[in-house]
Formats: C-alpha cells, structure tokens, sequence
C-alpha cells in the first residue's frame, strides 16, 4: 500500500521530499486533472484555508497557476508583490510574512531571490510554506510538473533519458529537475555552454554534454531552457546569435536524429533563440500539456500540505 | 485484520443477501420504467462494490435495455478534511455522461451519519443538474444520522447504538458476501 500522505509540512525543494511523496503529489494530481476538465472546474476541499501568495520576484505563469489551483480547490486567497509593497519601505522578510500571518494565513506560497529564504522562514513561522522559486536553488513544483508530463507522455520516468539544455548555472528548474528526474529513476543529462554548467556538476550523478548533437541523439526527452539574461551580471555567452547557432534546438537538428524525442520547456520561450517556433509547435513538443499539469500538480500539493495541519 | 473483527454477529448471510440485492433491483425497476435516463453511480470505495452487483443484476433483468453507470469519489468534497487524523486518499470517478435530467441513482454500502451522502449530492451536482437524486444502501442504520438524509432504498434496517460498528463483506475482498454487526470498535 503507498503512503497517504507527505513525509513534509512543507514543500521547500524536491532535496527534501522522498520518491513515495513524489509518487502521492503525482497521484492526487491524476485525480485533479480529472476536476478542471469538467464543466464545473472547482471542489470545496480547502474551503476554510486561506493562501497567501507571497512573490518577491515576477512572475506571471507560476502565480496565475497557483492562483487557479487555489481557487478551484475553493481556498480563499490573497496576493502580495514585493513592488507594490512594505518591503520597498525597508521591511524585513520575516516581518513581512508574519504581518502577512497575523491576519489568520494558513499556507504561503513564495518565490524569492534568495536561495534559502524558505529554509529560514520555515524556521519561524507554522503555515505550510511552498517554495515558487528561490533564486537560482530550486522551483519544485516546476519539476514536478516536468515530470508528471514526462510520466504522462512515456508511461513511465524510470530508465529514461532526460537532458536538461542551457542555462544551468543559473537555473532552479534545473535543479530541481535533476533531483526529481534521479529520484525517479530517470538518467540525466546537462548540456550547455561550459561557462553555463556549473563546476563539479558530475557530483550529482549527471552526465555533461557540450554537443547538442550528441545530446539529443542520447536522450529520449529534452528539455530545453531560456537562457537568463537577466540573472547574468557578466557575459557567459558571446551573444544570443551564437548561442542559438550552437545550441538551439531547431527542427533540422532534430531531422537528423533516428527517432523522435520529446521537447518540453519550462517558459517563457525566447523563440529562435534556445528553440524555434518550429519545434515548439510541433506534435513532439508537450509544452501546452505542461502547463496544463502545472495546475493539477499545485492542486495536489496545497491539497495534500493543507491536510498536514500546520 | 483485528482478531476482535472475527466475534462480529452475521446479520445477512450469503444466501439472503443474493436474495437482497435482487430485491434490491425489482425496486428499483419498478421506480425507474425507463432505465435509459437512469444514472447508477457507486460511491468510491465500497459502494462501488454493491453497484457493481446491482449492475450486474440489472444487465441480466433489463434484457440489453441500456441505463448509466458510473463509479464517483468525493474524497475532496468532505467537510472532514484537515479535521480527521487519518489523512484521505482520493480514488478514481469515472463518470463519461451527462447526468443533466437523468435520475441519479447513489449507491454506498452503509448509510450511517449521512456525511458522505451529503458530499456525494455536492459532488455529483458539480457534474450537472439531474432531475433527481436517489440513494440506495444495503445496511441503513437509522438511529445514527447527523443529517435529514434518508435512503429510498435499503437493503438491511439496522438500529445499533453509536459505538456498534456494522460491516459489509464484499466476495471480492474477503471470499464471502455477508453483512456482520460489532457491538464495540474495531478497524
């Protein structure tokens, strides 16, 4: 019999949750996915949770995906963007968030540009917290997403070979995929610039790749990321031009290969730059469906912490 | 399973309860003269069992005269959700009509508090708006309703203070139909 609920009150990485957790979240997702294809997209689950969604950092697709998750399973929620508020006026995270807690917040969910900034919020406060990225450390529920479309679309992720493409220096989705994927069963694979993969890198059981060729012909799924200009204080790549020359995934790279691969991105995609419209509207690519999980994962994750009681 | 469950008192044996849910059927027939806009769903997990006898039961009396069936899971409609110690597991509904002006027909194997009857209503109107809402059980404990539910069908009154425990064996769990009552707690 599988476990019936997470070893965790918290969702700060996919580091810190077991495969039986993952195997749960994807589970209870299944079930989810089911709910927002019917006509009446909504169950009264956390009728009686409010959710703060706390983001220090822009986002549009993550916070309008948790959004929705929460709606649909009836959660009352509010939202907080770090331009439009106290913390331009100096305040700190842990008072923000407590202030946030003293108006009775049962879970929040975060994204901020410290690495471990959920770490040390855990530590102070009792709502459930859910990492929605925190810097260039982890997007766990991007991962599992990722995953979910992979199991989805394969039937399965054990034994399969995923390589992660760009910038994964500078990528949480990176990250977080390579502990998911891994704990799945999955081999992993990176493959970027060498100024882009960090150093010492194998340690974590990946393989490194600086062919894209080679890579994709290895593979039975990539995905592929944008590269971040805007976390790259210097130059790691000479320009845009000649980083989609060499490692842009385009359809006639993908002609020479002997079988067809699977294409996912996390978004937003730099069309022609990590890949071309070509492939991304292509049937191989499943990056609608990713999106489409995205909510049915953060249905399953504010669902399963909700019944974890804080 | 527990060794205080094997002192449990049989209240339907094998042979009646057979006997039951062909009963259970003829009234249904008899309420339902066009099964074409009837609507079986069994509640997940274990009403699903007893719809599947009645479904059965049904195909052989109706002769090939179509009806619905379908299996609903209200794990995510219950108002015991971050209240219960045991967390809930959610099971698989499978629903492929549309229950718009049928009559839905609910299933579950024991009608105790009404609880899960009233999430059942909740959720099964998130599917549409039947024209009407029945509910059969096989064991109606009637002494022990939290809400004004009632079933309009019932295989077994049974009228047991709160801490008896009724049980419904299934063939396909545990190798015979029968129906036991425990006079304390058990599972």
């Amino acid at each position: 019999m599988s476990a019936s609920q997470l070893s965790t009150k918290h969702l700060l990485g996919i580091k810190y949750i077991t495969k039986e957790d993952i195997e749960l979240i994807f589970k209870t997702a299944t079930e989810f996915k089911d709910v927002i294809n019917r006509p009446i997209k909504k169950v009264p689950s956390l009728r009686d949770v409010t959710v703060a969604n706390v983001f220090f950092e822009n986002s549009t697709r993550t916070r309008i995906s948790f959004e929705l998750a929460e709606r649909r399973l009836s959660a009352d929620v509010v939202n907080f963007a770090a331009s439009s508020s106290s913390v331009s006026k100096g305040e700190t995270l842990l008072d923000t968030v407590n202030n946030i807690l003293a108006m009775k917040v049962d879970m929040v969910v975060m994204r901020h540009p410290a690495p471990g900034a959920h770490h040390f919020l855990s530590k102070h406060i009792d709502a459930n917290i859910i990492n929605a990225g925190d810097g260039t450390h982890e997007h766990p529920t991007q991962a599992l997403l990722d995953a979910f479309s992979i199991q989805e679309k394969l039937g399965i992720v054990a034994g399969k070979n995923v390589v992660i493409v760009g910038d994964i220096l500078h990528s949480r989705v990176a990250l977080s995929n390579i502990f998911c994927l891994q704990k799945l069963g999955a081999n992993v694979m990176v493959c970027g610039p060498s100024t882009l993969i960090p150093k010492h890198i194998e340690a974590l059981g990946v393989r490194v790749e600086h062919d894209i060729k080679k890579a994709l012909q290895w593979c039975d799924v990539a995905n592929v990321l944008r590269i971040q200009l805007e976390r790259q204080d210097i130059k790691y790549i000479p320009s845009l031009r000649e980083y989609a020359l060499y490692f842009g995934v385009n359809k006639k790279l993908l002609d020479t290969l002997d079988k067809e691969i699977v294409i996912m991105h996390p978004g937003p995609i730099n069309r022609g730059v990590e890949i071309t419209s070509d492939v991304a509207d292509s049937s191989q690519s499943i990056i609608l469906d990713q999106v489409e999980n995205g909510v049915a994962i953060r249905m399953a994750v504010l669902y399963l912490l909700a019944s974890k009681k804080a | 399973m527990s060794p205080d469950m094997k002192q449990g008192r049989l209240i339907v044996s094998e042979e009646r309860f057979a006997l039951t849910i062909k009963r259970l059927c003829h009234h249904v027939l008899e309420n339902h003269l066009h099964p074409e806009d009837l609507c079986i769903i069994g509640i997940q997990e274990r009403g699903v069992f007893l719809a599947e006898r009645l479904q059965v039961q049904l195909i052989d009396m109706l002769r090939g005269k179509p009806f619905h069936y379908g299996k609903l899971d209200i794990t995510f409609y219950r108002d015991d959700f971050r209240r219960r110690d045991t967390p809930l597991k959610a099971s698989t509904t499978e629903i492929d009509f549309l229950i718009e002006n049928k009559n839905v027909l609910l299933i579950d194997d024991v009608l105790y508090t009404g609880r899960t009857v009233h999430a059942a209503m909740a959720a099964i109107q998130d599917f549409g708006r039947p024209n009407k809402i029945e509910l059969l059980c096989m064991v109606d404990r009637r002494f022990n309703r939290h809400f004004p539910i009632k079933a309009d069908y019932a295989g077994i009154a049974v009228d047991a203070l709160d801490e008896a425990y009724v049980r419904v064996r299934w063939k396909e769990l545990t190798g015979t139909d029968e129906v036991l009552l425990f006079s304390g707690q058990t599972d």
